[in-house]
This record gives structure tokens, sequence and C-alpha cells, in this order.
């Protein structure tokens, strides 16, 4: 019988559909995993409330789970508490860094360029490619790069 | 309809609204960054009207979807503010600004809702609220206190949008039995703080605020739409008239 800790180490393997150098669980979006009978309840939480990965990554975690053989699989939608950037998980922070994107920083900027590691940084925009980073550029390799903001 | 159902169609259509008319700058941004910032706050606000409109939804037996896009405008409860058309940059600007102004506070007092529907949709979109309104108010003082062009399209978009800028604050029966049952605060009460944050922009931006007291009314209830809004729907809800429940 699957129990909660094996469907996280599966959900662990699944990659933000928008980030794929980060997973599911990286981010902090799996509220709950309930595993009982052979049926699995997964509960998650949206990022930004119209990230159109939201949808996807409900999808996604249906499919891996169906996928393993699961064939009862309910994902349920949380709001409350909402989701906020201290939930991206250590590993989860180097990920994202090592992709080029600076990880989010309580300071409300990112503490270097995540290309040449220089803290000589500026904004260019709040807004970003995703609803969830905003466009940072490194003043000494020029470089711009993403930067995920706090929520 | 129960005053639930009513208080979230006001909350979820001000965001529809909104939402479609940002929207509809979508590839038409004077720069890049501005495109991809009001897009994000399009897809921010359509994100809370879903939201919203699945609170009404549950109390009405119908789905967000169905609310959207199967309504007529007597039946939205925006305010007329946000159904004003988007002209140039700087009347989309300040009618962003003018919203947000009011939308966090609002946000910020319902976080603390009797219903804990409400709390937990208002507080999932406050945050996002506080991003769109550090932006608006920026751009509202940059484009202001900027070029004599910019400011003279600032000034005449505060003159455009001014009369729509008090139907948020003017409570009607509904709002006072939100109120008895602790699920909304009084309008009114917003008044103050949002006429703070627009003194001080303005006041950075080298703008006056339009001296006239004058408020238009209608939306929050419905009463009376703009013609704009009409103009709206007719695009926004094209596919679901013209194909009726068709899904892919």
């Amino acid at each position: 019988m699957v129990t909660a800790a094996q469907v996280r180490e599966w959900l662990s393997e699944i990659p933000d559909p928008e980030i794929p150098a980060v997973s599911v669980t990286d981010l902090g979006i799996v509220r709950e995993v309930e595993a009982r009978d052979g049926s699995v309840t997964v509960v998650v939480t949206p990022t930004y409330s119209g990230c159109p990965a939201t949808a996807a990554i409900s999808l996604q975690i249906d499919a891996a789970l169906r996928d393993r053989g699961i064939s009862r699989v309910e994902v349920q939608q949380r709001l409350s508490p909402p989701w906020t950037t201290d939930w991206i998980s250590e590993e989860g922070r180097a990920k994202l860094e090592s992709h080029g994107i600076a990880p989010p920083n309580p300071a409300g900027g990112p503490r270097r360029c995540p290309l040449c590691r220089s803290t000589s940084v500026e904004r260019v925009s709040q807004f970003g490619s995703t609803p969830c980073k905003a466009q940072w550029r490194c003043r000494d390799c020029l470089e711009p790069f993403d930067y995920f903001k706090c929520l | 309809m129960d005053d639930i159902a009513e208080f979230a169609l006001r909350m979820g259509d001000n965001a529809l609204v909104l939402g479609h008319r940002v929207s509809e700058w979508c590839g038409h941004a004077p720069a890049l960054e501005e495109d991809i910032a009001l897009a994000n706050t399009a897809l921010d606000l359509i994100g809370q009207a879903r939201m919203w409109l699945e609170l009404a939804g549950e109390h009405l037996g119908r789905t967000a979807d169905q609310l959207a896009f199967t309504r007529d405008a007597w039946d939205f409860r925006n305010l007329l503010l946000v159904e004003q058309p988007n002209r140039d940059f700087g009347v989309t600007m300040t009618r962003q600004f003018l919203f947000d102004a009011f939308h966090l506070p609002l946000l910020t007092a319902l976080s603390g809702s009797s219903s804990p529907r409400v709390a937990e949709i208002a507080l999932k979109s406050a945050k996002e609220a506080t991003y769109h309104l550090d932006r608006s108010r920026a751009t509202v003082v940059a484009l202001g206190d900027g070029t004599p062009e910019s400011h003279a399209r600032m000034r005449d978009a505060l003159d455009i949008l001014w009369p729509y800028s008090g139907e948020a604050f003017l409570a009607d029966d509904l709002d006072t039995r939100l109120v008895e049952a602790g699920i909304a605060p009084d309008p009114s009460s917003l008044r103050a703080e949002w006429e703070r944050t627009v003194t001080s922009a303005l006041a950075e931006a080298t703008l006056d605020a339009p001296g006239s007291g004058f408020f238009h009314q209608g939306g929050r209830d419905g009463s009376r739409h703009t013609e704009h809004l009409g103009h709206i729907l007719t695009e926004m809800q094209f596919l679901q008239r013209a194909y009726p429940g068709a899904a892919w």
C-alpha cells in the first residue's frame, strides 16, 4: 500500500511547468498528502491567484500518480493560509539560483547577481516573465536576470 | 440573492472588469516592461475574479465562468471607475492607482471578515494588490512629475476619472447588513486612508486633485452602468454567447 512519504517522493520529481528547475515540493505548494487504502489526496495552494501554472500543476500531479498505479487521486486547492515564498525549500532556493533566478530575499530585492555573484544590482521592473518574478539587472556583468519576488 | 453572493459579485466584478480592461493593453503598451507589468496585473485580477465569482457561484448554484460570461450589463456589480476605457497610458495608470488605493485597504480589512471564505480570498488578494499599488503609485508620480506632455496628460486623466472615484465609498443597505454581520467594513470608513494615499501621491506628482465633490454612481448596485460596460461584454462574452457551453 502506498504511503504519504512515497507520494511526496514522487511529487518531488514533478517540475514546476514554468520554472522546471524546481519541483512542486521545492516551491512549498504541496500542503498535505494523505494516503489511505490505496487512495491519495493531495492538497495544493496556488502561488499567485491568476497563475496559469496552478491548473497545470494539479493536472500533472493527477497524471503522475495515476502513472504509478494510483487510481483514486484527488487534488484539492486550499487558499488559506496563503502561499508565501518563505515556504520555498533551501534546496529550491539553491536550484533557482543555479538556474539563473535570484531567490526571494526578505530585504525586497536579490542578494546578488545569480550569474556573477556581484551585489551591485538594480531593478528594471517589479513585474517579470511570470507573476512570481521581477526583472533586475547586474551593474557589473550587465546581464539582466529574473528575481523571484517575495510574497 | 443572499448578501455574501451579492458582495462577492461586487468584489469579483471589480476584478473581472478591470482585469479585462488592463488585458486590452497586452501587446500594445509603450514599453516591453510596461506590457509585461500590465499583463501580470491583469492576470492577478482575473485570478481574484475567479475566486470571488466561485464564492458567489457557491451561493447561486452557478459556476464562475457562467457568472462571468452569461450575465448581462445590469447584473454586473463593479464600480463605474473600472469600466472606464483605457484611452492613453496615463488614464490607464491613473484609473489603476485610484482603484488600488481603495482596493488594498478594503482587502486588508476583509482579511478579518467573519466569513472564513471572504477572509481567505482577501488575504490572498491583498498580497498581490500590494504590488499593484506600489507600481501604479510610482507610475503616477513619475508621469505627473515628468515632461510637460506627460504632466498634461495626467492632469487630463484625473479630470476624466475623478467623478468616478467616489462611488466606492458610498454605503447602501447591503453594506449596512454586511457591517452588522461582521462580513465587510463600511466603505465610507475606507475613505480617509484612500484620501491620504491619493493626496500624498498627487503632491509628489505635482498634480492637483480636482475640486469637484460630485460623483457618478450606479455601478456597484447595477442600477446605471456607463455605456462602456456593454462594449466590454460584447468582446469578453462573445464566445460563450455565440457557442453556449463551448469548452476545450
